[in-house]
């Protein structure tokens, strides 16, 4: 049996209340929210913070490595440098662990999630978009932001939650959606050309589907119907012929569109709540369409999320649509009369892969004093090379002492550095993201995230701030 | 091993020091001809009777050239030092070293900074390419670290600790008001500086220190030969200096309320200068007064307060140009300004004036003027709280 063995959801913290795009531009908004990425998140940063839900929930990577990691988006923060590897170095995987990008459009997580699927290695898939639209477009408002991690294998690397039965799809070229590299928006067709040309090709591959896994419409007991097209997928339940089968909520009331991740994200939460035995048909329209079914098994009530779908939704703090423009790059502020930021450079970052990647640190042998970051000589004693790797990313730690610097350069002013003391010994001094700078107090606690911290010279400067723990 | 000292080996027969402040019309060049020859011209010397310079700048220029090229110094040793915002005192002291070795008979300290020049608010640091995982957190942000960890450790509530942080940048100001030199010559209430806008933490833009530009210089003699150029010279002490382990920001032992490089190099100084009772002994202390909290863990660190009794000596009084032990009567880095290479200098150009009776009659402090005390101190730390560099001299006006 192949299948998902493990999937978790990242929705960033920050929401954005559409009529406030609405009251500021006279246009545009609408009601609801969308989620939007940390000044601080992007595709890369968000999928690590997914993915290392997902190992969590199976145990580690000690215990299930994937063979391969797969990173698929639509806004990929590199190009011509690869992004999964990012990933894979923030999870600590082994270096024969292939890494390798899936990306351009939405449909590129359909490719990976295939050739995950037709493998008979566990995959670790993930995806995820930062989506933006022109001030007062209706993608603006309407899209949103999210990351979504599967591995996806065998049962006897891990049980199967949720097997793979099979699926069919549809292919045509026509212009629907498309962007140039170089834009921070989107532009789409007439809506009612985009509805003319999906329909047909969601009829053609959910039949194919339901007759390749000898399905009736009968047995479905979810219908996830996703894609980037709202006036289309407002018809493809009928055009599938399962416009009688439960539904599932598409989120985008509060989260947004959210593009590649988005049918990923719809599953997570139907599987946040399925029992054994339930079959559910995803039906993605993306420059054609895949409909694919899954049919959950005992194993999926055992299996616990490192977050539901349902707990991040309420996990959040509202961000104003001034903020929301200038994290988008859609308000250029006045900067602070401070140098640039400095990017980080190519070999020392090369040469302490693990640490800035990885969050992994030196414990000293005999005192078991940790290193964050890692270091040769021991602060309590002094021993010279004495020390092992430690790591550090997922335990937690309380606030020291804080400061709230409003001096310092940042996309987000002000900047909030907490020194924390991590459970079990170590302390580190980084910043403290998705926090409220009138609430920081001393003993407060708090947990790592990865984040981007900031981008000069075209390179992203990724490593881990605090955040509280929710 | 130990650090044995140089008391009464080593005397200073002559300074100078440029107003501290904006200079737009003045170069580096500049400002060291000013600070040189004022220093040549106290001592009564010639340029040609210097036998070595140590020369102090955290960046505003590179090598001994910059003083050599500037002064036009005929082919003598110039050492330039680096040792971050203690740099001042580090030229000082590696001169006094010098004399005392008796390699040199005569040397100068120069140390001079521009940071105006750059446009930029605050001082700004030098890159060094690394992997972007450093904290990237200003100066005040740094030392405001100090504040809620000292309050939660001894109980002071948040308005209390403000108005202790209030009182030590009102002190300062008042004292730099009645000093030509200093770059900020104005009292400011305490209203002001309590309700300014907020840099980092709880400090406001009056809780740090001027940036500024200037320079200082030291002649620098054997202690038998100061009376040929002086008739009354100060005396070195003591020079301690600390650098550590910079395990403060890994180190879960520390607590932020303290500077153990300062509290190791001010032991140090007491020891060679044979000082039992600092907050007794000592006439007054030029501090590192970058950012109030810092001044006010000082207080503990150098002995002039117990632990977590600093704050309330602070309100009292006990610090003020009248109070019992006047700290940074010159105005400090505060009001005075802290161009980075010329600090330490200029504290030693307040010891020189306050000691020899030759500060202005309205700054003149009474633990000299009529308790007799004779001995001052310079504190010159560089870094952060956790990691930093400390220098402490101890100065007298008096052999023994």
């Amino acid at each position: 049996m192949r299948g998902i063995l493990g999937y978790s959801a990242y929705v960033p913290y920050y929401r954005l209340d559409r009529t406030e795009v609405t009251a500021a531009l006279g246009t545009g908004g609408g009601r609801g929210t969308r989620s939007v990425a940390g000044y601080d998140e992007d595709a890369t940063s968000m999928s690590v913070e997914a993915s290392r839900g997902l190992l969590k929930s199976l145990g580690g990577a000690e215990k299930l490595t994937p063979n391969a990691v797969y990173f698929s988006s639509a806004t990929p923060p590199y190009l011509d440098k690869t992004n999964a590897t990012v990933i894979h170095a923030a999870l600590n995987l082994p270096k024969h662990v292939f890494a390798g990008d899936v990306m351009g459009s939405a449909r590129s997580v359909n490719a990976a999630l295939r050739s995950a699927l037709d493998s008979s290695k566990p995959t670790l898939v993930v995806a995820s978009d930062v989506r933006s639209g022109r001030p007062g477009s209706s993608d603006e408002a309407a899209l949103g932001d999210a990351a979504i991690a599967w591995m996806i294998g065998d049962d006897n690397d891990a049980p199967v939650i949720a097997e793979w039965i099979g699926g069919a799809s549809s292919t045509a070229e026509f212009l629907d959606r498309w962007r140039q590299p170089e834009w921070n928006y989107s532009r789409v067709w007439e809506e009612r050309f985009g509805e003319h040309a999906y329909l047909p090709l969601v009829t053609d591959a959910a039949t194919a589907a339901l007759k390749e896994c000898n399905l009736e419409p009968s047995d479905i007991d979810h219908v996830i119907v996703a894609g980037m097209h709202a006036r289309a997928l407002r018809g493809a339940a009928r055009a599938a012929g399962v416009a009688d089968r439960p539904i599932a909520d598409d989120l985008t009331t509060v989260i947004g569109n959210t593009g590649t991740p988005h049918a990923g994200l719809v599953l997570s939460s139907v599987l946040d709540k399925a029992g054994p035995g339930e079959t559910i048909m995803v039906v993605h329209l993306a420059d054609g369409c895949d409909v694919g079914f899954y049919r959950t098994t005992d194993a999926i009530t055992s299996y616990e999320p490192a977050a539901t779908v349902a707990s991040q939704l309420e996990q959040h703090a509202m961000v104003d649509y001034n903020k929301f423009l200038t994290w988008r790059g859609f308000l250029d502020r006045e900067p602070p009369r401070r140098p640039d930021p400095e990017p980080p450079y190519g070999p020392p970052a090369y040469r302490n892969e693990s640490w800035k990647y990885g969050f992994v640190g030196s414990k000293d042998r005999s005192t078991g004093a940790v290193h964050l970051p890692p270091m040769r000589v021991s602060v309590k004693g002094g021993a010279v090379d004495e020390m092992d790797p430690i790591p550090m990313a997922d335990v937690q730690a309380k606030v020291v002492t804080f400061t709230i610097d409003r001096l310092a350069y940042s996309l987000s002013p002000p900047t909030i550095a907490v020194v924390i003391d991590f459970d079990g010994g170590g302390r580190f001094q980084c910043q403290l993201t998705n926090a409220d700078p009138d609430k920081v107090k001393i003993g407060d606690r708090v947990e790592m995230t990865f984040r981007r911290i900031l981008t000069a010279n075209g390179i992203h400067n990724y490593f881990w701030k605090a955040r509280p723990v929710s | 091993m130990a650090s044995r000292g140089i008391k009464d080996q080593v005397a200073i027969v002559g300074m100078g020091c440029t107003p501290f402040g904006e200079h737009w019309d003045k170069s580096v060049e500049d400002m060291l001809v000013e600070a040189s020859t004022e220093a040549y011209a106290s001592a009564g010397i010639e340029q040609d009777d210097i036998d070595a310079y140590w020369f102090g700048t955290l960046g505003s220029g590179v090598s001994g050239l910059t003083l050599s090229r500037a002064l036009k110094i005929d082919y003598k040793p110039v050492t330039r030092v680096e040792n971050m915002c203690a740099t001042g005192s580090e030229a000082f002291r590696n001169a006094c070293y010098a004399v005392a070795s008796g390699a040199y008979d005569m040397v100068a300290a120069v140390g001079v900074e521009k940071l105006k020049d750059n446009g930029m608010s605050g001082l700004t640091g030098t890159t060094i390419p690394d992997d972007g995982t450093k904290s990237a957190l200003t100066a005040p942000a740094m030392f405001s670290l100090l504040a809620p960890a000292y309050a939660d450790k001894y109980g002071v509530d948040e308005t209390e600790m403000k108005d202790v942080l209030t009182r030590i940048a009102w002190k300062n100001h008042f004292n730099g008001a009645r000093n030509p030199r200093a770059q900020f010559r104005k009292e400011v209430g305490k209203d002001t500086i309590c309700n300014a806008p907020l840099i980092a933490g709880q400090l406001g833009i009056f809780d740090c220190s001027g940036v500024s530009d200037g320079a200082a210089a030291a002649i620098i003699v054997r202690a038998e030969d100061a009376h040929k150029y002086c008739e009354n010279p100060l005396y070195v002490k003591a020079l301690a200096f600390s650098a550590g382990p910079a395990a403060g920001p890994i180190d879960p032992d520390y607590d932020y309320t303290t500077f153990n490089e300062v509290v190791a190099c001010a032991e140090d100084a007491y020891a060679q200068a044979g000082v039992e009772n600092p907050r007794a002994e000592i006439a007054m202390a030029e501090v590192h007064d970058c950012f109030t909290p810092t001044e006010l863990v000082l207080m503990e660190d150098l002995g002039f307060a117990d632990r977590g009794l600093g704050w309330k000596e602070v309100l009292a009084g006990t610090y003020d140009l009248d109070g019992e032990l006047p700290i940074n009567p010159d105005g400090g880095l505060k009001s005075f300004g802290h161009p980075i290479g010329a600090s330490g200098l200029r504290m030693l150009f307040e010891c020189w004036l306050q000691l020899r009776q030759e500060a202005p009659e309205d700054r003149q402090i009474k633990s000299v003027t009529e308790a007799g005390k004779t001995l001052g101190m310079t504190h010159n730390l560089g870094g952060a709280p956790g990691e930093c560099v400390s220098f402490v001299s101890i100065v007298g006006s008096e052999l023994g």
